[in-house]
């Protein structure tokens, strides 16, 4: 009885999946994409970042969809909407701390991201424009955080704001008029937070979407690299197959869920207990309504951006402060001709390479202390050389990266089995 | 296959079709710009905006020798000082900490471009914001200050960044703020009453 139903059921389903396949190709999708695409085996601890910043996205997205729904842009309401939601609408607190949250965990994940490609060389050829492609991501998601910031029209929005729109003031000629034209007004106002709203609810984020899609479209046409940084595509066994290569589905996947399991349980202990985390995340002076009559005590940004702001703040002119904070960032994107390095991953370069990292990342965190403490007396001093030293990692790169002793590279990926 | 090359080689003006591809593509591309302009427009400051932005005014004489009052105009900070003599005589002998101190760089009207940078020697209108990124500079008046320095005669301090102007406004070396504060257009139609926004070049509310 029970097994002529049951084909029968299975015939039917296979019936329809087959017409919806010859419609839409949802097998040959993940045949190609997921079952299919192979991933080197050797991957390590620094490849769940990836799936993470997706995770964050996503989680992004959901919150800021129904934040919206309640907040209410504009210079009157602003403030009192997101009191609103924090007191008075149904888990309006949960849903706005997840989104504060998310906000500094995406810039944790991408940036452990970005160091993962720093370590094992995954900017270098033939992954260009997999890198560029991430970095335009990094660069939304800085407007877009920027642009958020503004939002709850706390006394730290506002003067973010004027900090931050200014610095297309020192644009020569210009300068001016293009800050009274992103403000709409003669000063941050109304206008700026309605254009702002805007630009954070529909053009980021829809930017964003694309440039992730664009950037997962170039990973699946080099593939994924590695913490050997050799390519797996050149040693293919029998079947065609990389013999160094596993399917990413299920093995990565399932890796992968774990890894949103740990970061779970971490982003949960800050949203429930730390939600403000010491006024890193969410600023004391943001729980004051925007004044333009009264600049907070000392202007510091979140922490994701206090590296650069420490970098404007080091330098004695206006017009070259925001000059160098700018190259800071653009460098980034000429990471792949600058390295000259024979090997990729930091495990074959040599001393003076490794010793090139870790005083860039020792600068980078320095400059992101800097940036939150007053500019005065030795704090100045010191972001001067952590922003010479983070200057120094990429244009004497083309020099040291060919210089550096490398230990010769091996013909297959370094794994051992658990 | 073959036939096909032919034809297109001897039937089709290449040349004709690439004319009109590019006329084509150069009429649409003119027509996108066209269309863009009122969107970028619809950013320029509204008919609202400008409204609000009228001249304000203030009368000068109620403010204390010494004293600084502040108005807003444009949605900026007017700072207005009432210097007294002392404060004065303390604009010299510092010239050669200034960045700028005929202000060639900086933003003032003609009549504000000397040591001064005033109409009237007295009362310094300045607008409140800092020339770095825009904080508002904090009043430290008093010379030599225990927090500011045996050199210091007396101005402003960010509280920001660390720029540092004299009480005419003039930025000192070493801050992060490359030009002098900026002061507007302003004028006294009576004597004692200042109008900020107008001047013999500002007409209106514009």
């Amino acid at each position: 009885m029970a097994a002529p139903q049951a084909t029968g059921a299975a015939g039917a389903r296979k019936g329809l999946w087959a017409w919806i396949n010859k419609r839409l190709p949802v097998d040959e999708f993940i045949s190609e994409q997921l079952t299919g695409y192979y991933a080197p085996k050797n991957f390590n601890i620094w490849y769940f970042f990836g799936s993470l910043a997706l995770l964050v996205l996503v989680l992004q997205l959901a919150t800021g969809i129904f934040l919206t729904m309640f907040y209410k842009p504009g210079e009157a309401t602003s403030f009192d909407s997101v009191e609103f939601i924090m007191r008075e609408v149904n888990y309006g607190w949960l849903i706005r701390y997840l989104h504060s949250t998310g906000a500094s965990a995406f810039f944790i994940v991408v940036y452990l991201h970005m160091f993962r490609a720093f370590l094992y060389g995954s900017y270098r050829a033939p992954r260009e424009l997999l890198w560029i492609l991430g970095m335009l991501v990094y660069l939304a998601l800085m407007a877009e955080a920027f642009m958020g910031y503004v939002l709850p029209w706390g006394n730290m929005s506002f003067w973010g704001a004027q900090v931050i729109v200014n610095l297309f003031g020192t644009i020569p000629a210009i300068g001016p008029g293009l800050v009274e034209w992103i403000r709409g007004d003669y000063g941050i106002a109304d206008a700026t937070l309605n254009r702002f709203f805007s630009l954070h609810v529909v053009a980021i984020p829809l930017a964003l979407l694309l440039l992730v899609m664009l950037h997962l479209v170039a990973l699946r046409r080099t593939g994924s690299n590695n913490p050997d940084g050799i390519e797996i595509k050149n040693n293919l066994g029998a079947d065609g197959k990389p013999l160094d290569g596993i399917p990413f589905h299920p093995y990565y996947t399932v890796k992968d869920v774990v890894g949103v399991g740990v970061f779970f349980v971490l982003f949960a202990i800050v949203v429930f207990f730390v939600p403000t985390f010491g006024g890193l995340f969410l600023e004391g002076p943001n729980f004051e309504p925007a004044n333009p009559m009264s600049t907070p005590e000392h202007i510091a940004p979140v922490w994701y951006f206090t590296p650069y702001y420490a970098i404007l703040r080091a330098v004695p002119d206006q017009r070259l402060g925001a000059l160098l904070m700018g190259l800071a960032v653009v460098l980034f994107l000429f990471l792949p001709w600058l390295d000259r390095s024979p090997v990729k991953s930091i495990r074959y370069k040599g001393w003076l390479s490794k010793l090139a990292l870790t005083v860039f990342a020792v600068s980078f965190i320095s400059l992101g202390y800097l940036g939150l403490q007053p500019a005065e007396g030795s704090y100045v001093l010191l972001a001067r050389i952590f922003a010479f030293l983070y200057f120094m990692f990429f244009l004497a790169m083309p020099w040291y990266s060919r210089i550096d002793p490398v230990k010769p590279v091996p013909e297959r990926v370094v794994y051992h089995a658990h | 296959m073959a036939e096909n090359v032919v034809v297109a080689d001897d039937g089709v003006d290449l040349s004709r079709r690439k004319f009109l591809t590019t006329a084509t593509v150069a009429t649409g591309a003119v027509g996108a710009a066209f269309a863009a302009v009122p969107f970028i427009a619809s950013w320029q400051p509204s008919e609202r905006a400008k409204a609000a932005g009228a001249p304000a005014e203030l009368d000068v004489s109620k403010i204390e020798p010494g004293q600084m009052a502040i108005i807003t105009w444009r949605r900026q900070p007017i700072y207005i000082v009432r210097r007294t003599p002392e404060m004065l005589a303390h604009l010299k002998g510092h010239d050669d900490l200034l960045k700028d101190k005929d202000s060639k760089d900086s933003d003032q009207p003609p009549y504000a471009t000397n040591e001064i940078r005033a109409r009237l020697p007295e009362i310094l209108v300045l607008i409140g914001t800092c020339t770095h990124l825009g904080c508002l500079p904090k009043q430290r008046f008093e010379a030599a200050s225990a927090e500011m320095g045996a050199y210091w005669p007396g101005g402003f301090f960010c509280p920001c960044h660390g720029s540092r102007f004299d009480l005419a406004g003039r930025v000192f070396t070493g801050s992060p703020a490359s030009v002098n504060l900026r002061i507007p257009p302003y004028e006294y139609p009576t004597p004692g009453k200042l109008v900020v926004g107008l001047d013999e070049t500002h007409k209106g509310a514009a």
